[in-house]
């Protein structure tokens, strides 16, 4: 796949809220309007973000209302994606993150299968300070 | 997110509009849930749903459990292909009621 951007970094804080979603996606939306990628993967990778970024809410916060803001930071280099989210709620294991069953069908736990279907690899690290978690998402636009 | 309901006979039918994501699930499953708990037959129509992410799935999947404990159905109607490449990926076009 030829990605006309070689390189890309932008950055974005969000209040942790429900109600940042939108805004979420019209970043993510914006920056890959940059790159020469299908509709489709785009949308993908949009939905990837806004998963993501609904578990911080969720999880990291369990939906308590918050002045926090929460980061993401998407990256292109030479078509290697990396997408960062950095947050200060509860710190998350990695262990204890992991889709439903797909065949139990039951309304929850879906934002992490997507998120792993769309994605090539979802790292969870210890943020530094001053952040609490850090999540990097990565994928190969070139493949 | 908007909607509309029309009522014809015992089918309710709710065309939804917009972006359906966590901010607007409580909403959607008010319209919705009353209108199986009254056991209409509710057609959600999709057509001019451009995003819908996990949290709007689950209201799918909860209103067609709740719909069929009770002994009615939703059936999901002109499915934008955004939302219907969703399901999919969720393995649920075998599950839910799709037209």
């Amino acid at each position: 796949m030829n990605v006309a951007i070689k390189s890309i970094t932008e950055q974005r804080d969000f209040v942790v809220s429900s109600s940042s979603l939108k805004e979420v996606r019209s970043f993510s939306r914006e920056v890959f309007e940059k790159v020469n990628i299908n509709q489709d993967l785009k949308d993908e990778l949009v939905l990837a973000i806004a998963e993501a970024a609904q578990n911080i809410v969720k999880h990291a916060y369990q939906g308590e209302d918050t002045d926090d803001k929460m980061e993401i930071k998407i990256s292109l280099e030479n078509g290697q994606l990396e997408i960062g989210f950095f947050d200060k709620g509860r710190p998350v294991e990695e262990k204890n993150v992991r889709h439903r069953k797909i065949d139990d069908i039951k309304p929850g736990g879906l934002g992490t299968f997507f998120i792993q279907q769309i994605m090539d690899a979802v790292v969870f690290k210890e943020g530094e300070k001053p952040w609490i978690n850090h999540l990097v998402l990565t994928k190969n636009l070139n493949s | 997110m908007s909607y509309k309901v029309t009522e014809e006979g015992n089918i309710s039918t709710v065309h939804l509009d917009g972006e359906i994501d966590m901010d607007v699930t409580e909403k959607a499953k008010e319209i919705i849930m009353p209108l199986i708990e009254a056991k209409k037959e509710v057609h959600l129509n999709l057509k001019e749903v451009q995003y819908m992410d996990s949290s709007g799935i689950s209201v799918l999947i909860e209103s067609h459990q709740k719909a069929t404990e009770l002994g009615t159905k939703v059936v999901l109607k002109e499915i934008s292909k955004s939302v219907l490449k969703v399901i999919m990926m969720a393995k649920l076009e075998q599950i839910l009621n799709l037209d």
